[in-house]
């Protein structure tokens, strides 16, 4: 029988059949692999109503310039019916750095916003109610301090902790994986992070203390299997480190939540999402002996893949936005970001997010597919990949498992070699047409006309350090010395670290000289540069 | 037996995105020329002083969050300052046409944009960068 290719396989490399039947679901069992949605192991969907009863939460991820700029884009979005907010930083902010200070020159406000004091939190939130807007805050390294920030707005506003909703990314451990945006060494920051979800626990318990992310791994050039397993062996060091604290399992579980990538295979993603509930319910009853039922529930968010949009013909990003969105909601998720067609080559313009938006709004408004659950469950094809990603990701835990665990792992390089090993074969596999991506390496176009993009100018950097300066003037410096010191004092002797921290943020102390403070007892982490 | 043409890559400023750098030392490597990969959070100052130390006869900047024209810039002052300017400066990034131009202007000599391969990386390389 002739066929286009001698194989078919997914973008993860992974071989497809022709096609799928009964055989391919030899033992299945519906109750046991599958079962209602909201019930364990929750393949089917964290719910019974899903869609039915709430859509995901529509939250692109948003930020750019100072915080005046930004919160003109929030407005923008929530006017054009996002139902949630998400917050970029610049790099300086993600790294704890001030934006006066010489390693920030050139980078303000460029990929993010730029956040240097409460002040500018104020500013990011103004007019928008903490009570009734939920927030996802990607932030890592400092993230504790962004955390402080953000409670004492709401504060400001009027609003009791206990009301307060959203989300802090805190992974940590992608950081030193993929994402690299780290602030401390490994085991001070998963300290730092135990601090946070203890806090939390007690004092916000709307709040999920930590946002487990695939997506950064994935980008960085991992396989989908990869991304799953490595994912989930950090939820499982995040929960030994809290049940290390002396935490109790069922008090912090439910509000840790989960983010993954959405890529261009439409089907592989799907199974992904499916295995994803199945392992992290099994792995809290079995491993940790979760007796909640919302500890063995892994809710997540999605952003549709970054890396696979082009700088060419950048139109096409539209259409495999789409794809990986519909992938998204197909496999469940709690809550979305669609990129912009613009993103490889700026952040985007209004009109480019505003696309993005609608792509999420058509798909639940004129598809159909929210109308009933989990509408793929019982595909032959699709079962049988779930169960092998299951298998394939199981794989990679075990191995972290027998490696001592994800710190260890991370230590002697073992998930950023897999990363870049991946990361390279496939760029060998587009380079030599093995993978055909359009526009780039197929169907190229020469000499195409200049969109008009989203341009950050040096001039935010002036007027953000202005801004500074003016919060600098007006502060009790003795105050700031005063809380700086108590924190110092907490990081040194095992004190939990968020409420002397929200003291410095109440007192107007800087993003660095918090995190500097700290680092002062914690040591700073250098980039192995494994490749 | 020949000498490797020994190439610097680095990660200058707080850009955490490393997975195009790390494929550009790999192909580079693979190709032939000795990489050394500093890794990142480099400052300009960092780079330049272990280039001078490692003795290469080329830097490859990798920038992705828009501060290029700083860093390339603060680069391309320190080699002159430190009388290594006959070492090319060359990168990637997402970094506009427009900027290209300023940065041909200071002295870069090629920057590689999204959809570049490693080929056309390696072939380049080949042609203009060489031994002393």
């Amino acid at each position: 029988m002739h066929e286009r290719k001698h194989q078919f396989t997914t973008i993860s490399s992974k071989r497809i059949e022709r096609l799928y039947g009964p055989d391919n679901l030899k033992g299945f069992d519906y109750n046991r692999d599958l079962n209602e949605p909201g019930q364990y192991p929750f393949t089917r969907g964290i719910h019974n109503t899903m869609y039915r009863g709430r859509l995901w939460t529509m939250r692109q991820f948003s930020g750019f310039g100072t915080a005046v700029e930004t919160n003109k884009r929030y407005k923008f979005l929530l006017g054009h019916g996002q139902t949630g907010l998400s917050v970029a930083f610049d790099f300086p902010t993600l790294m704890g750095y001030d934006s006066d200070q010489e390693r920030s020159q050139g980078e303000i406000g460029k990929c993010g916003v730029a956040i240097d004091t409460l002040a500018d939190m104020e500013t990011l939130f103004d007019g928008i109610p903490l009570d009734k807007v939920t927030t996802s805050m990607t932030i890592n390294g400092p993230a504790s301090i962004l955390l402080a920030m953000y409670l004492v707005v709401a504060e400001k506003e009027g609003v009791s902790w206990d009301k307060v909703g959203g989300t802090v990314q805190n992974d940590v451990l992608k950081e030193f994986i993929a994402q690299n945006s780290w602030a401390f060494p490994p085991e001070p920051s998963m300290r730092v992070v135990v601090d946070m979800i203890e806090f939390c626990t007690k004092h916000v318990p709307m709040w999920n203390t930590i946002s487990i992310s695939g997506y950064h791994i994935r980008e960085a050039g991992s396989t989908a299997a990869q991304e799953l397993g490595l994912t989930l062996a950090d939820g499982i060091a995040y929960v030994e480190a809290c049940m290390k604290r002396g935490l109790k399992v069922d008090d912090f579980a439910p509000r840790l939540s989960f983010f993954f990538n959405a890529h261009n295979d439409f089907f592989e993603e799907i199974a992904k999402y499916r295995a994803a509930r199945r392992i992290w319910a099994r792995a809290m009853k079995d491993r940790f002996h979760a007796k909640n039922e919302r500890s063995l529930i892994l809710r997540f968010h999605t952003q549709t893949a970054g890396c696979s949009l082009t700088a060419q013909q950048p139109y096409n990003n539209v259409v495999r936005t789409t794809i990986q969105a519909l992938s998204a909601v197909m496999g469940g998720t709690q809550s979305l970001h669609t990129n912009s067609l613009d993103e490889t080559l700026a952040l985007p313009t209004e009109n480019a997010v505003r696309i993005a938006l609608r792509t999420q709004q058509i798909i639940a408004n004129e598809s159909g597919v929210t109308n009933t659950i989990d509408p793929l469950g019982g595909s032959y094809f699709v079962e049988a990949l779930t169960n092998e990603m299951e298998r394939d990701a199981e794989a990679i835990i075990r191995k972290i498992d027998d490696m001592g665990g994800m710190l260890k792992a991370i230590a002697i390089g073992y998930p950023q070699k897999e990363i870049a090993d991946a990361s390279y074969r496939y760029q060998k596999q587009i380079e030599s047409k093995e993978k055909i991506i359009v526009g780039l390496n197929e169907y190229v176009v020469k000499d195409e006309e200049t969109l008009e993009i989203l341009k950050i100018t040096e001039e935010t950097a002036g007027v953000q350090i202005d801004r500074l300066k003016k919060v600098k003037a007006k502060r009790d410096g003795s105050k700031v010395k005063q809380t700086l010191a108590a924190l110092k004092e907490a990081a040194a002797t095992n004190k939990n670290v968020m409420e002397p921290l929200v003291e410095c943020v109440r007192a107007y102390a800087t993003l660095n000289e918090m995190t500097e403070t700290m680092r002062s007892v914690f040591g700073e982490y250098r980039d192995p540069a494994i490749f | 037996m020949e000498k490797r043409v020994r190439i610097l890559v680095a990660k200058p400023g707080l850009d955490g995105h490393d997975r195009g750098v790390k494929v550009v030392a790999r192909a580079l490597r693979d190709a032939g020329f000795e990489v050394i990969y500093t890794g990142l959070h480099q400052t300009p100052e960092m780079i330049v002083s272990a280039a001078i130390q490692e003795d290469v006869r080329a830097i490859g900047l990798s920038i992705l969050s828009g501060a290029h024209l700083h860093l390339f810039g603060k680069v391309a002052e320190l080699l002159q300052k430190q009388g290594a300017d006959d070492i090319v400066i060359f990168g990637g990034g997402i970094i506009s046409d427009e900027d290209i131009s300023e940065l041909k202007k200071i002295g870069v000599a090629k920057i590689f944009t999204p959809g570049a391969t490693t080929e056309e990386i390696v072939s380049w390389a080949k042609k203009h960068v060489k031994a002393s």
